[in-house]
């Protein structure tokens, strides 16, 4: 086992490497950032040159990626445009992002999975065929129409909340976000558990398990369900990689200044050491949930050993 | 039923915040209240919030209210007044002596001083200091010296900057500049305290000014409380108790914000929610000209743009674009279709002249094919216009003159858009004249000066000549208007320049920009000055 996670650990450096380098030769390849600092002029060539030099620009881009990762490793992660540096934007965007990725998580696995549950266990029912329906529907509406119509409902038509979290974002304003974010894997678990279960229901160790006079509840969620799991883990697991990601267009949506917005912002700045610098650490999570996901199939089903 | 107590609790927890909320406006009674503060809609400043590098609107909001210069623009008629300076003088417009009034002091305590202003000045004008506003300095003596144009600089302060005793300080220019006391109501030319050379990352962390506010705290990225400065020397004092800016990544969220109540000031009303806004705010909406125009801009070191007869199809081009339907349908009149190359909040006096393009800019298809045939036709055949995709609603307009111009060419492929992805990359392909035909163009005022809608823009070499235009004759005349002591006379040299501008068709105006905002219902007395921004201290919270 710790054999196995030390090699799952020495193969993440070189895709962390090549992730990088590729993220940095993108953002490199939009051009000049600092003719879009002066607003609809040109910067003075004195100064332009003055913020290139200190930004590094004036290098060829290999050696700008060298020192980039030189740095990375003592933890600099450079400074953004407005003078901040990026590992403060990183200590202000990431908690409020994975606040929301823990609600949306949540959401995912205690809806999603009851609900694949439920209708795994009723396939067929009326129940089954109206939450396929549901979750056929929530897959087809893009996420930005589900945001902005709960915010309008929820939020100006009934006043129930805030259409807008506040800078703090406290859990208790991420409901709703959490939930929008959740929506389309929410649907997708459902029918992932619901798949599993309905498939795993007529296996022979649930067979058994009945037959040895178990009692239902006990069948269904230490036998059943706990099989029936990987595939959902995985989904999951990458999810969390994907969600923290891909909050962008949530965030946009209530205004959460996460992950999401501090990307969009250093995109449309075309400043480097943000995106880099976030995709970087994203990278990072990707890579350590997919490790976690491989670990935890060993605990759920006991046929796997990693030696 | 553990889901139904979690619904409960979350019902809860949204009524216990409505209640607060609720609370915290009752508290403030019915009528105006001095001490209530309100909170307005912001976005990230690009720079740090120093004077001499704030270049956009967002950050210019703070120093708004935390500054006060030499002189300020009325938020009605946008006309320089002395504020800090009592007075300004010169006999030859070229050496000017300033004497400030005194009993100003910044909030920390520190008396605004003669040196306040120099070393201010000295700071953003210096070349290791990266302000984007030096060339601001360029027309003081010595600038050369410290922001040469390449190498090191040799000096660190400019020569034509003398203190004289504690509230006099004369400027010498490098040439005459008769309207130079106009422009120093502009930021950059504020003050500054010690602190701000002192402790510089403090400072910027939590600016301190000479304004009618303060700087309560200041989160970057998400939001600044600005206080009322209860001992503000100045008669301008707020008439509120503060303002909270928030950061919102998207107009339309700020939007929402405002009809549930959450914000009580939107400043950019964004335009898909332009045809609700008379149904969701009634007459809590405003929508007036600010010093914003939007040209198309040519590649004057592209042979094909800058032959002779090439001005005959430019005016072509500029014949068959419809401004009126475009600004009605795509605008919802929040632009006016332009009619000279400066803005209508310049006012007649400042040199505003409603249509001084006269038939150059009236849509005629018949008159637009002709001239365009006359000039020896497109370049190539046709022509795309370059713009940046990534803010505003640029694409849907440059698509709408495009198609105004295939319509009144009579060619479906006349006119194409052509979109660039961001806008760092879209100035960046100008700087390094890439541009193959016409680009958008917008320019935003510095000051409400003639001078600064057409210097900048069309004289040879100057800093936003972003087509490379160049014009002995409007060169001279703009030299000369400089030249010039009386006011009106430098008005009118202006606008023969602006004559040339026309006669050549060096960019066509399309629209005079409006700005716009939204309030609640607790606000009055809402105005936007001439720079679009709101004149937050006269706002009164009830």
């Amino acid at each position: 086992m710790g054999r196995y996670v030390v090699r799952r650990l020495l193969q993440m450096i070189p895709v962390f490497i090549g992730a990088t380098l590729l993220i940095f030769l993108m953002v490199h390849v939009m051009g000049d950032p600092v003719a879009g600092l002066c607003g609809e002029r040109r910067c003075d060539p004195a100064t332009a040159a003055r913020l290139r030099q200190e930004f590094g620009l004036d290098q060829p881009v290999w050696q700008q990626y060298l020192t980039y990762m030189g740095n990375i490793v003592t933890g600099d992660f450079g400074t953004a445009f407005n003078g901040q540096e990026v590992t403060e934007l990183m200590s202000t965007a990431f908690p409020v992002t994975i606040r929301l990725t823990l609600v949306a998580i949540c959401f995912e696995i205690v809806i999603g999975i009851t609900l694949g549950v439920l209708t795994g266990l009723r396939r067929g029912r009326p129940v089954d065929t109206s939450v396929l329906l549901v979750t056929l529907v929530v897959i087809s509406v893009p996420t930005f129409v589900t945001g902005l119509l709960l915010q309008l409902l929820l939020g100006v038509k009934w006043g129930l909340i805030r259409p807008s979290v506040s800078s703090a974002a406290p859990f208790g304003e991420l409901l709703v976000p959490g939930l929008v974010l959740a929506s389309v894997s929410l649907a997708y678990v459902t029918r992932l558990t619901r798949t599993s279960i309905a498939e795993n229901r007529r296996s022979d160790y649930v067979r058994t398990a009945v037959a040895k006079g178990l009692p239902r509840r006990r069948v269904v969620v230490r036998h059943l369900l706990r099989n029936s799991l990987i595939p959902v883990v995985t989904f999951i697991g990458a999810d969390i990689g994907f969600l923290m990601g891909g909050a962008i267009v949530t965030e946009r949506i209530f205004n959460i200044h996460g992950v999401g917005y501090q990307l969009f912002q250093g995109i449309l700045r075309q400043n480097t050491q943000t995106v880099v610098g976030f995709v970087t650490v994203l990278v990072l999570v990707f890579l350590l949930c997919n490790l976690v996901v491989d670990l935890l199939y060993a605990v759920l089903d006991p046929r796997i050993r990693y030696a | 039923m553990r889901g139904g107590t979690h619904a409960r609790w979350v019902v809860g927890a949204v009524a216990v915040a409505l209640a607060a909320t609720a609370c915290g406006s009752e508290s403030s009674g019915g009528s105006a209240d001095a001490g209530a503060v309100l909170s307005a809609s912001w976005g990230d400043p690009q720079n740090p919030l120093e004077p001499a590098n704030t270049n956009e609107v967002q950050g210019g909001k703070v120093l708004d209210m935390i500054f006060r210069g030499l002189k300020r623009y009325d938020p009605e008629t946008g006309a320089a007044e002395n504020m800090l300076a009592e007075s300004i003088e010169t006999s030859d417009s070229q050496n000017f002596t300033i004497k400030i009034k005194d009993g100003w002091t910044f909030s920390n305590g520190e008396k605004v001083t003669a040196r306040s202003f120099v070393d201010a000045w000295n700071y953003g004008a210096s070349l290791k200091n990266n302000q984007r506003n030096a060339y601001f300095f360029g027309y003081i003596e010595g600038y050369d010296k410290v922001h040469p144009d390449s190498g090191e600089q040799t000096a660190d302060k400019l020569s034509g900057l003398k203190v004289v005793d504690e509230l006099t300080f004369t400027v010498k220019l490098t040439q005459k500049f008769s309207t130079f006391p106009d422009t120093l109501g502009y930021n950059a030319y504020a003050p500054l305290p010690r602190a701000f050379f002192e402790d510089h990352d403090a400072w910027v962390a939590k600016p301190v000014g000479n304004g009618p506010y303060l700087v309560d705290s200041y989160t970057k990225g998400s939001q600044i409380s600005l206080r009322r400065w209860e001992e503000y020397p100045g008669d301008d004092k707020a008439q509120n108790g503060g303002v909270d800016l928030k950061v919102y990544t998207d107009n339309n969220t700020a939007y929402t914000d405002l009809l549930a109540g959450n914000l009580d000031l939107v400043d950019d009303v964004p335009a898909a929610q332009l045809k609700n806004v008379k149904k969701d705010l009634g007459d809590r909406y405003l929508n007036t000209p600010a010093g914003i125009l939007q040209t198309l801009a040519f590649p004057y070191y592209d042979k094909a743009w800058n032959k002779p007869g090439m001005e005959k199809v430019r005016t072509g081009l500029s014949r068959a674009i419809d401004r009126k339907q475009i600004t009605e349908t795509i605008f919802h009149k929040t632009r006016t279709p332009a009619t000279d190359w400066t803005s209508p909040v310049l006012g007649k006096d400042g040199g505003f002249r409603d249509g001084l393009c006269g038939d150059a800019c009236e849509y005629d298809p018949e008159a637009a094919k002709k001239l365009i045939k006359e000039g020896g036709g497109l370049p190539g055949g046709r022509v795309t216009i370059t713009f940046n995709a990534d803010t505003g609603s640029h694409k849907d307009w440059v698509e709408a003159v495009c198609n105004s111009i295939n319509n009144a060419l009579d060619n479906e492929r006349a006119c194409t858009a052509g979109p660039v992805g961001t806008f760092a990359d879209f100035r960046s392909r100008i700087t390094q004249r890439k541009m193959s035909g016409p680009f958008r163009a917008g320019w935003q005022m510095d000051y409400p000066l003639i001078q600064n809608f057409l210097q900048p823009l069309y004289y040879t070499n100057a800093s936003s000549n972003d087509g490379k235009w160049s014009n002995e004759k409007f060169d001279d005349l703009v030299d000369r208007a400089n030249r010039e002591s009386d006011p009106a006379k430098a008005v009118e040299l202006f606008q023969q320049a602006e004559e040339v501008v026309r006669d050549n068709m060096a960019a066509i105006p399309l629209w005079y920009q409006n700005g716009s905002a939204g309030w609640s219902e607790r606000l009055s007395g809402v105005k936007l000055n001439p720079f679009s921004v709101p004149v937050y201290h006269e706002i009164k919270v009830s």
